[in-house]
């Protein structure tokens, strides 16, 4: 399932060394990751190893300490969650983020709201997220005016993903997309997780769960206590090695040279 | 340790259906609607079921205890300009009620700002305008620095407000002074309670409101219907106007005939108090329902890190709300006021807020934030309006009256309570 255009190209979205502390303890220390146009790369660790603070960190939520973020080759700075909107970076929260009491079509657009002057242009808007969600194939929502209080978990989990392409976004980041799902829910995300890179965007996804990362995945990035032990076309590792990797940081010849315990 | 997630549940076989969305189309029809609501009511969410339950249920049971009293056109025009300050001041609340906050002071801010006015009238012999743009300047004033001192330092509204409750009841004292009472003498304000509207251009304005509601609903539908997205049938937008034109059409005769006690006068027509809370009314409904304003209020009300995440900021929100919230207390204030022709130092206090939440909660606002319309101030202001009046008619015991009231304020909020649990228990 590799991509093999991807790996000449080059990356969308690249960090450098970056840093980030909350007080006195330090998340991440230099952390390198690059993520490449129509490539699913799976950002695996151990739980605290960084993961969430890594893509909160890429979206601005909690802005890094220290490094470089360049997009499309450009340093750019990112200070809150419209500066990564606005370069199309959209991240889907394993709490979905979704506002129970508002309906489907109203969560996509959610903070950024089509009007006709200071009128909310609710036709455009339903037809963009029908529209979207039909491009997707979701066949499992009854209406798109739901509430999204009355979805179940998996249909949550496709508005929430719908929502992030909805805006031309270059790079999708998915947090355990799968978790907490049922088979056939599975299988559609991660069919929704391939068309997504099929269709150009880099996709980040994040999950424990080996046999989704291998199935869906063209590179693989471990964690492993705030450090990048590997980023890697999933091609030259199998799955034992994956998993050294977020348990030890190291396998073989890839993964960190030293590691020190008590970072 | 990469823990193997493993599948347990199928929550939805997929591919069963190839046909997406296929709700929307359903709904068009009378049937789906109906359904429709079936559905929501059982799932928790009872809309102004209760309030108008609520409305006929009072109004039978003091029609049967006063028969020679209640029902007359003096008495419903006076429960009218009873329920406007009411309703003005829980139309602000529910903004706040809608973020999962509360304004335990918006009661006091009336007076205060009630107080600002008449003393600019009587003092410095301000005209009308100048003092009701002062109240509303002071009302936003004082909503700014309640809403900072929520929304920036992050106190909890709750606390923030008690204390302010107390303080505020403070500054009508300083502003009102020792003479203990202001009159209030501008014909103007005065006249939004104690003057009416010609007969013929009641009619005329009635009419006119039907007309616009019936355009507006009309034409929604039909730009729903030509671009294909969900919309509802017909015989359904249709029967809803035909409501509001009853509706209006009875209270405009109830309050156009000549309620005068003695034949010798005619006493007739629309209390001006009714076009200032029906036009507040439409523009707060348009600003929450239709604007991005409104529905980032929504959005942070049911989920403020949802609100946060997508860009929204969570804090300019809260103090906009809190400023227009304290608005709109300036608005019932004066409204509060004309009735009584005077501000005392005990304006606003009392079981004014009780009321104000009471009819917020009762309409169909959620204590829990996330869930509420502007009409719910209307629709619950007229039940306190008709509990206060009815009893007042019963001639029940102060004591009672307390009772009661406070009684049917807990009652609505348990019914929103236990919405809200059901909506929860549905939900997995």
């Amino acid at each position: 399932m590799t991509v093999p255009h991807a790996e000449g190209g080059s990356p969308i979205l690249e960090l450098r060394g970056v840093d980030k502390s909350f007080g006195a303890v330090q998340v991440l220390h230099g952390v390198d990751l690059k993520i490449f146009p129509g490539t699913v790369t799976a950002l695996v660790g151990d739980n605290g190893a960084g993961k969430s603070t890594l893509i909160k960190s890429i979206a601005g939520i909690h802005p890094i300490d220290g490094g470089q973020i360049l997009f499309d080759g450009e340093p750019v700075s990112i200070a809150g969650p419209r500066d990564s909107a606005a370069l199309g970076l959209e991240v889907v929260y394993q709490d979905l983020a979704l506002a129970d009491n508002l309906d489907v079509v109203q969560n996509m657009f959610l903070g950024r709201e089509r009007k006709h002057g200071i009128i909310l242009d609710e036709a455009s808007m339903e037809q963009a997220a029908r529209e979207t969600l039909a491009k997707l194939s979701v066949r499992t929502l009854k209406s798109v005016r739901q509430l999204v209080s009355s979805l179940s978990g998996g249909q949550r989990q496709t508005v929430a993903i719908a929502k992030a392409v909805l805006w031309d976004s270059k790079v999708v980041i998915l947090d355990e997309p799968t978790a907490a799902l049922g088979v056939a829910q599975t299988r559609q995300v991660l069919d929704l997780v391939r068309r997504l890179a099929d269709t150009g965007h880099a996709v980040v996804f994040i999950s424990h769960n080996m046999v989704d990362v291998f199935e869906v995945s063209d590179r693989v990035a471990a964690l492993y206590l705030g450090r990048m032990a590997a980023d890697v076309p999933i091609s030259t590792v199998d799955r034992a090695q994956v998993i050294e990797l977020i348990t030890a940081g190291r396998s073989g010849d890839i993964g960190l040279a030293h590691i020190s315990e008590g970072v | 340790m990469a823990s193997e997630i493993v599948p347990t549940s199928d929550l939805e076989p997929g591919g069963a259906a190839p046909s997406g969305f296929e709700g929307d189309r359903s709904s068009g029809s009378l049937g789906g609607v109906v359904r429709g609501y079936v559905d929501r009511l059982r799932g928790g969410d009872l809309g102004a079921l209760p309030a108008v339950l609520g409305i006929v249920v009072l109004t039978l049971l003091f029609y049967a205890l006063r028969p020679e009293t209640f029902l007359t056109p003096l008495n419903i025009t006076n429960l009218i300009i009873q329920a406007a300050p009411i309703t003005l001041l829980a139309m602000g609340l529910v903004w706040i009620l809608l973020l999962g906050d509360i304004d335990l002071s918006a009661g006091v801010v009336s007076g205060v700002c009630a107080a600002v006015s008449a003393q600019l009238l009587a003092q410095q012999g301000a005209p009308w305008w100048v003092a009701v743009l002062a109240a509303l300047v002071t009302g936003a004033v004082i909503g700014l620095f309640t809403g900072t001192l929520v929304a920036l330092i992050g106190i909890p509204s709750f606390v923030v407000t008690l204390a302010l409750f107390l303080a505020f009841q403070g500054v009508t004292l300083r502003v009102i002074g020792q003479g203990g009472t202001v009159p209030i003498r501008d014909e103007t304000i005065r006249g939004l309670t104690n003057s009416y509207i010609p007969v013929g251009a009641g009619w005329a304005l009635a009419a006119a409101v039907i007309a616009a509601y019936a355009v507006l609903q009309l034409n929604r539908w039909r730009t729903q219907r030509s671009k294909g997205l969900d919309s509802q049938p017909l015989i359904v937008v249709v029967g809803r106007i035909v409501l509001i034109a009853v509706i209006v059409l009875v209270l405009t005769g109830i309050l156009n005939a000549d309620r005068a006690l003695s034949r010798a006068v005619e006493l007739q027509g629309i209390p001006y108090a009714i076009p200032v809370v029906v036009l507040l009314l439409l523009v707060l409904t348009f600003l929450l329902g239709r604007t991005t304003f409104g529905r980032h209020v929504y959005a942070v009300g049911g989920n403020s890190e949802a609100a946060r995440r997508a860009g929204i900021s969570v804090t300019r929100i809260r103090i906009l709300v809190f400023m227009l919230s304290s608005s709109m207390a300036a608005v019932s204030g004066l409204v509060a006021a004309a009735r009584l022709s005077s501000v005392t130092p005990g304006s606003g206090g009392g079981n004014t807020l009780l009321y104000a939440v009471g009819a917020a909660v009762i309409g169909g606002t959620s204590l829990f934030g996330g869930r509420g319309r502007i009409r719910d101030a209307v629709l619950g202001g007229l039940v306190i309006a008709i509990i206060d009046n009815g009893l007042g008619l019963l001639q029940v015991s102060a004591y009672l009256n307390y009772i009661i009231t406070g009684g049917v304020l807990l009652l609505a909020a348990s019914v929103d309570a236990l919405a809200r649990r059901r909506a929860a228990a549905g939900k997995s």
